[in-house]
């Protein structure tokens, strides 16, 4: 894949530390975190306008304690643990001191984003030199008070230490005048400690936000409450676009004690179109008056559009070869079609999927001042401000999005769209409301994973060895959807693509032929919103290529693994670059190897079970995180039900910051693979999902959690992502262990035998 | 106005009594460590428990519970409860946190019945929490120690 590059618009960064009182105050702000990397977050960003102003990552105060301000959402990845590591380590500080706070959206912070699995990997470079840039000035100041040499100090446990003598953070922020600023140049020089200095960073720690969330005190947007506020229930109309109100007539709900009023929303941004919210003074009364409110809708164009037509279309435009976007194309796949001796083409499709965060999406809004405060868990604040301002036809320095933690994110808080509905009542009221989804409407207003289709097309040689592939894959693309402005330039200047519904095509295979075109299904973006959910465009992406591969290995005659290996030779584009890329397909090669021995791959297994392997590179060709894995699984001859026995994963995500957490990771993305794989996914209906709630949306529970085994490779190189990739190779690996126990090739997810 | 006891407190509460339980305890009496999930009794965010056992608040009314005795995630002083709570925060079960009252609050249920449950009996017990970070290999690790006392 081609990433774009813009020359980012960044001019400058700068560090300060002075004190303020008896407040060292380290302040490093930037456009964005990361800034300095070219990688996907810093290119996403790159689009757009904030400007710089100061920012506050943390705070040594006079007793010595460091408060580290989290710019990222915590939605159970312990991100502020994490990213509060890295500071401290470089810094010298003593962890027990250190806490850290989830703050609101304000432009010092740069670009708020979290997702993509990119929070340590975009910010690990920025907040070590923030850190080292604090440690550099406290070691200076100490070193002056104990009237030793700079450069017999170090800065270890909140201390600046010389030999025998030492001197607290606490006392030199206390006792001293720092004043010190910092150029970009001098930032990017700081000394940045090498990993075997490190003492936080790869050491065991508990996550700072587990003891509130095991005791019921945590606190998410759900719990957020304001004086005088009342309650709004969304009215959701018919189709996601084009619906319009004929008429309400709430007369039955008149009677409800607590029911105040039904509003019709008018919406600029063109985000909500035919809403209507119910208003109460309480959540139960909101909740009988929406069952007694009758909305005559007009419904939008797609109010008859089904899953069987949107894939019906899918299927159509991957057959097309002039459809889409080239993403990839090495080699000469044409030629390499012409001279085959023998070719196989297969289909695989994935269905719609939910995000079912637990906690429904829900916003509380105040206007008050000119100034909209906005209470509510938010992955993306700069993607849905400038969305806000718009409906609200406000500047952005208007509105402030307060953050909570967040009952699930999953890539749904990705879109913070309903916090427009509750904004919109509140400055027609008056009043701060709070608005909160029943589940069924969570589920009909999210923006869903695509129903996909892809194809591929295999070319094989005389002697049964492959000599190319192509592959188109058709969805509907959340990044045109909601960010057009990060769309990618194919390679072919044949138009724009979006790589979130592309990624993972392009893998570190070599291949002497290669083509991917990327395809838009327009009749799913026209029907719902596209949403990007955990692992996004790998996350389906993977279940065909990875699939695929077994076939074509299948076909070769080649064991599965050994198939890959000979592949992944890490020769020409797949050599990998420093420092994301390391080692490149080499790395891969080792976690497979790794995976494959751990899981005694080959050995013989009784009738009716199989083992099955799949790779990932994780989320982007440019922050590779190396994910192979093994599933083994036995297939009921009567029923055809798939269970899995166990699954092995081995990670190489390069050094890894928070061990406990990045395993916590690890097996929820794991079990999210097998859930996605086995126990979830819906269809649409009349223009909307079919399932709503959990009595026939079916996410994996307790009794079928499988055994599994996760190992992490032991790395000192950059951290890349890691809250989503190792879902990727999940879904594949128990589809080829269904072919492996079975001889039956399954190309749909959900697998459904 | 229908009496009951929260957490050992007298409380009354002027609601309608078909007004789900869960509403009355997180918006008019303000404890808000019991959750809304689903509404229909099937995640478990919202589990309570009524005269020492589980069940789901979102779907049983106010006036099921007059005269009678509620216990939140906040009031769980039980031994059992007491040991879950530190054997979550052992184990590091929580991820987003968003389900974890309830799936405390259900395990707290399960041990009262089977202090040393098997496998077979977590399943059935908490087959009915949905952990949408899916942590439940950690759940299950946590609530065997906290039935060892502490040993996994």
């Amino acid at each position: 894949m081609v990433i774009r590059k813009q020359s980012a618009p960044i001019s400058r960064r700068t560090f300060i530390a002075g004190t303020a009182g008896t407040t060292l105050v380290m302040s490093l702000g930037s456009v964005l975190p990361g800034c300095s990397r070219e990688d996907a977050a810093s290119d996403l960003a790159a689009g757009a306008s904030k400007q710089f102003s100061p920012a506050v990552w943390f705070v040594v105060d006079g007793t010595g304690s460091v408060l580290v301000n989290i710019a990222k959402a915590e939605m159970g990845q312990h991100v502020g643990t994490a990213l509060a590591r890295i500071v401290a380590d470089e810094l010298g500080a003593d962890w027990s001191k250190v806490s850290i706070k989830h703050v609101d959206s304000d432009p010092k912070w740069g670009y708020m984003v979290t997702g993509g699995s990119w929070s340590v990997f975009t910010s690990f470079a920025m907040l070590s030199q923030a850190g080292a840039a604090g440690r550099t000035v406290l070691i200076e100041e100490g070193a002056r008070m104990l009237g030793v040499d700079v450069a017999q100090c170090t800065a270890h446990g909140g201390n600046v230490i010389a030999g025998d003598e030492q001197v607290s953070f606490a006392d030199i922020v206390a006792k001293s005048d720092i004043t010190r600023t910092f150029s970009d140049e001098e930032l990017a020089a700081m000394p940045v400690k090498p990993a075997a200095d490190r003492h936080l960073i790869g050491k065991e720690t508990s996550a700072l936000d587990v003891p509130a969330k095991s005791r019921g005190e945590a606190v998410y947007g759900l719990d957020s409450e304001l004086p005088d506020m009342v309650y709004a229930h969304p009215l959701i109309p018919p189709t996601r676009y084009g619906s319009t109100i004929m008429s309400i007539d709430d007369t039955a709900a008149k009677d409800i004690p607590g029911y105040m009023q039904t509003l019709a929303l008018s919406d600029p941004s063109e985000t909500l179109q035919g809403w209507a919210v119910v208003i109460a003074e309480n959540f139960p009364a909101a909740m009988r008056a929406v069952d007694a409110v009758e909305v005559d809708w007009a419904p939008g164009p797609t109010a008859a559009v089904t899953e069987e037509h949107i894939l019906a279309e899918g299927a159509k435009l991957v057959a097309d070869p002039s459809s889409g976007v080239k993403v990839v194309d090495d080699g000469d796949v044409a030629a390499a079609r012409a001279d085959a001796t023998s070719t196989h083409t297969a289909t695989y499709r994935t269905s719609t999927v939910l995000h079912f965060t637990l906690e429904p999406q829900n916003a509380l809004v105040e206007y008050v001042d000119g100034v909209f405060h906005i209470h509510s868990g938010n992955q993306w604040q700069s993607l849905i401000l400038p969305v806000l301002a718009k409906a609200l036809e406000v500047e952005e320095s208007n509105i402030v999005i307060h953050q909570y933690y967040l009952g699930g994110g999953f890539g749904r808080r990705l879109f913070g769209d309903q916090m427009i509905p509750a904004a919109l009542a509140a400055r027609e009221l008056g009043r701060p409301v709070k608005l909160i989804f029943q589940r069924e409407d969570d589920s009909r207003f999210d923006c869903v994973r695509s129903p996909s289709v892809a194809k591929f097309d295999a070319s094989f040689d005389g002697d049964g060895a492959v000599t190319g592939i192509e592959h188109a894959a058709a969805a509907g693309w959340p990044t045109l959807a909601m960010a057009p402005g990060f769309l990618a330039d194919g390679v072919d200047g044949n138009g724009k693509f979006d790589t979130f519904s592309i990624s993972g095509a392009d893998h570190w295979y070599t291949l002497p032929n290669h083509r991917v075109r990327a395809i838009n299904n327009d009749l799913a973006q026209r029907t719902f919103l596209p949403g990007w959910l955990r692992a996004v465009g790998p996350g389906w992406i993977g279940w065909g290529v990875e699939s695929f591969m077994d076939e074509v290995a299948a076909l070769s005659g080649e064991d599965p693994v050994e198939f890959r290996l000979a592949r992944l030779d890490a020769a020409g584009k797949n050599a990998g670059t420093a420092p994301n890329s390391v080692g490149g397909a080499a790395r891969l090669a080792a976690a497979l190897k790794d995976v494959a021995e751990r899981s005694g791959w080959g050995r013989e297994l009784p009738a009716g079970e199989g083992m099955g392997v799949a790779v990932s590179h994780g989320q982007e060709r440019n922050m590779p995180t190396w994910t192979a894995c093994v599933a083994h699984v036995a297939v009921d001859a009567e029923t055809k039900a798939v269970t899995v026995r166990k699954i092995w994963q081995t990670i190489d995500c390069g050094t890894v910051v928070h061990p406990d957490g990045a395993m916590a990771q690890a097996e929820g993305a794991t079990l999210w693979g097998v859930s996605l794989a086995l126990h979830e996914g819906t269809t649409i209906e009349n223009g909307e999902v079919r399932d709503q709630n959990l009595n026939t949306y079916t996410p994996l529970r307790m009794a079928d959690v499988p055994e599994v085994d996760i190992r992490f490779m032991e790395s000192t190189e950059f951290p890349t992502g890691l809250g989503e990739p190792p879902l990727i190779a999940v879904p594949p690996a128990i589809g080829n262990a269904v072919y492996a126990a079975t001889g039956t090739r399954v190309r749909d997810l959900p697998i459904r035998l | 106005m229908i009496e009951f006891e929260l957490n050992g407190q007298a409380v009354t509460s002027e609601s309608p009594a078909d007004t789900p339980l869960l509403w009355v305890i997180r918006d008019e009496l303000k404890l808000k460590g019991t959750k809304f999930g689903c509404g229909i009794a099937m995640c478990g965010a919202c589990t309570v428990h009524l005269d020492g056992n589980a069940l789901r608040s979102c779907i049983i009314p106010l006036s099921a519970v007059e005269n009678r005795s509620v216990t939140t995630i906040e009031g769980l002083d039980t031994d059992a409860g007491k040991a879950l709570q530190s054997a979550w925060v052992e184990e590091q079960v929580p991820q987003c946190g968003y389900c974890q009252s309830g799936q405390i609050m259900q395990a707290a249920d399960l041990l009262k019945d089977k202090p040393n449950p098997s496998d077979a009996d977590i399943d059935a017990a908490m087959n009915g929490n949905l952990c949408r970070c899916m942590a439940y290999t950690r759940i299950r690790k946590a609530i065997k120690s906290a039935a060892n006392g502490g040993e996994v």
